[in-house]
């Protein structure tokens, strides 16, 4: 195959992801924020499919946009008691500019000292069976580090929630 | 064919197909339900009422679609989109037959969980935007039930995943061809390690595609009619072809995964390249079946109550499908290889 299509795919979709992300941040309505959240997720996904990280772009489909773009858009709901509450109480465009350019700043001298840009991709993606070898046996301590945190995060929520007792 | 209208050609096919499906579901449900309670259905419009959906698709199409005063208009224009694109997408990766299928996936498994994953936002933000407390209710419940069960639903089929070795639905398709000692098919329902997961599957499967016992979204007896109260005329239509498509889908990936696909029993497997026709009518007849069951299920036992649902879910199907994931590596990694001196 040629390179358009992937190219044409790639900056359709890098569009939709910053769109998405710069109306996120200047729409004053937060459940439009979190709709277009999940847009810049959904645009991920599909920068993933790109790269022929299949089992990634499904990953971030399952995760982001089918469990937390839910959760959030949750949480937005059962904290707001009107409808009129949706929106922000203070514009938050210039803030998350200077957030995102120190962010993307920090990033940029961070990839650049890991590896050079312009790495060849592989011929044949791996599929999901040598990622699963690779994951638990060259990676397995990390995995397992990554659970762990996850699971002290989801205690501390539920500590944070408060039982009966408390 | 060039590879693009062979695509093009699929798409409109699954097309066609989800809305087959739908016209045919809703008469097929009216039917099962009205014998169930012992009546009749619909009678009048055609023999036996067969004409009765097309009516009622005409209906939907020329009704006037109200949008609510108060809605917010962009989300409730969207959400039906976001409820009904995804569940096209679920058609994706299933396997019709060794050959008809649209992609084939070696995360198939995975694609269909990922794209039936996206509903809940649609019924949510469909129930948020029509400004209503009831739709909101709804939604909620919807996407509260709908989260929970698909960690439960994910990990109960990961032991098949475990057993084939592929998370490709057509790989796990050859993997039940063939029979045990000659006589019992080597469907994964016929393994008795994979009882316990083919129950967690179903209940979870239930909720997934929003049935009776477990439709709290839209309890018509306490919230109206849920998410989907302000919606009228085609929008209404979207959101529940939908619903009906997801259930095709669910019982399809239940037959795919339990009941061997488009699989017959002791059929060689040189008669699926004799009749090509053979396999996915098959395949549908069995989804059909299943289908059918969850719906004598719906017609037989009383809504659960949300909270009720919430422990089963988070307190007992969540554990017992990880400790059946757990058995199932012991036994099939460690235990099977002893009797049978292979390693795998």
């Amino acid at each position: 195959m040629s390179t358009t299509l992937p190219a044409v795919a790639f900056y359709l979709l890098a569009f939709a992801a910053l769109y998405g992300a710069i109306s996120m941040m200047s729409t004053r309505n937060v459940v439009h924020a979190t709709v277009w959240l999940l847009e810049v997720m959904l645009a991920t996904a599909g920068l993933y499919l790109v790269l022929d990280a299949e089992f990634l772009a499904l990953v971030q489909v399952l995760v982001y946009a089918g469990a937390v773009a839910v959760l959030t858009l949750f949480t937005v709901m059962l904290t707001l008691r009107r409808r009129e509450d949706a929106v922000r109480p203070f514009p938050t465009a210039w803030g998350s500019l200077a957030i995102a350019a120190l962010f993307t700043g920090a990033m940029l001298l961070a990839i650049r000292g890991f590896c050079p840009v312009g790495v060849e991709m592989p011929a044949i993606a791996p599929g999901i069976e040598e990622f699963g070898r690779e994951l638990f046996t060259t990676w397995m301590v990390p995995f397992e580090v990554a659970s762990l945190v996850l699971l002290v995060a989801l205690v501390g929520a539920v500590w944070w929630t408060g039982g009966d007792d408390r | 064919m060039s590879p693009a209208l062979a695509t093009i050609v699929k798409l409109l096919s699954i097309i066609a197909l989800m809305l087959t499906n739908g016209v045919f579901m809703i008469y097929l449900l009216r039917k099962v339900l009205g014998h169930l309670h012992i009546r009749l259905g619909p009678m009048h419009v055609g023999p036996h009422g067969l004409l009765q959906t097309m009516n009622d698709v005409i209906k939907l199409l020329t009704k006037e679609d109200l949008t609510p005063r108060i809605a917010d208009k962009a989300l409730f224009y969207l959400a039906p989109m976001i409820v009904f694109v995804p569940s096209f997408m679920a058609y994706l990766a299933l396997p019709f037959s060794d050959t008809l299928k649209a992609t084939s996936l070696e995360t198939g498994l995975l694609f269909t969980f990922a794209a039936l994953s996206v509903v809940p936002i649609g019924i949510l933000l469909a129930g948020w935007s029509s400004g209503n407390k009831w739709g909101l209710l709804g939604g909620m419940r919807s996407a509260a039930m709908q989260i929970a069960y698909e960690v439960p639903l994910l990990l109960s089929v990961l032991p098949i995943v475990m057993i084939s070795g592929t998370a490709d639905l057509g790989g796990i398709v050859d993997a039940q061809a063939g029979t045990w000692l000659a006589v019992v098919p080597r469907w994964f329902i016929t393994n008795p390690l994979l009882w316990p997961t083919f129950i967690i599957f179903v209940i979870s499967s239930l909720i997934e595609a929003n049935q009776t016992p477990f439709d709290m979204s839209e309890g018509e007896s306490e919230l109206v009619g849920g998410f989907g109260t302000d919606y009228s005329a085609m929008k209404f239509g979207l959101v529940y072809l939908s619903e009906f498509s997801n259930t095709f889908v669910i019982s399809a990936l239940g037959v795919t995964l339990f009941f061997g696909g488009w699989l017959v029993p002791w059929l060689p497997m040189s008669w699926y390249d004799a009749v090509p026709v053979l396999a996915p009518t098959v395949f549908i007849l069995k989804t059909y079946l299943g289908i059918v069951l969850m719906w004598w299920i719906r017609g037989t036992y009383p809504r659960v109550r949300i909270d009720q649902l919430m422990d089963l879910g988070w307190k007992r199907l969540i554990p017992a499908a990880l400790v059946m994931i757990v058995l199932t590596g012991v036994v099939d990694k460690l235990i099977v290889p002893l009797f049978t001196g292979a390693v795998s």
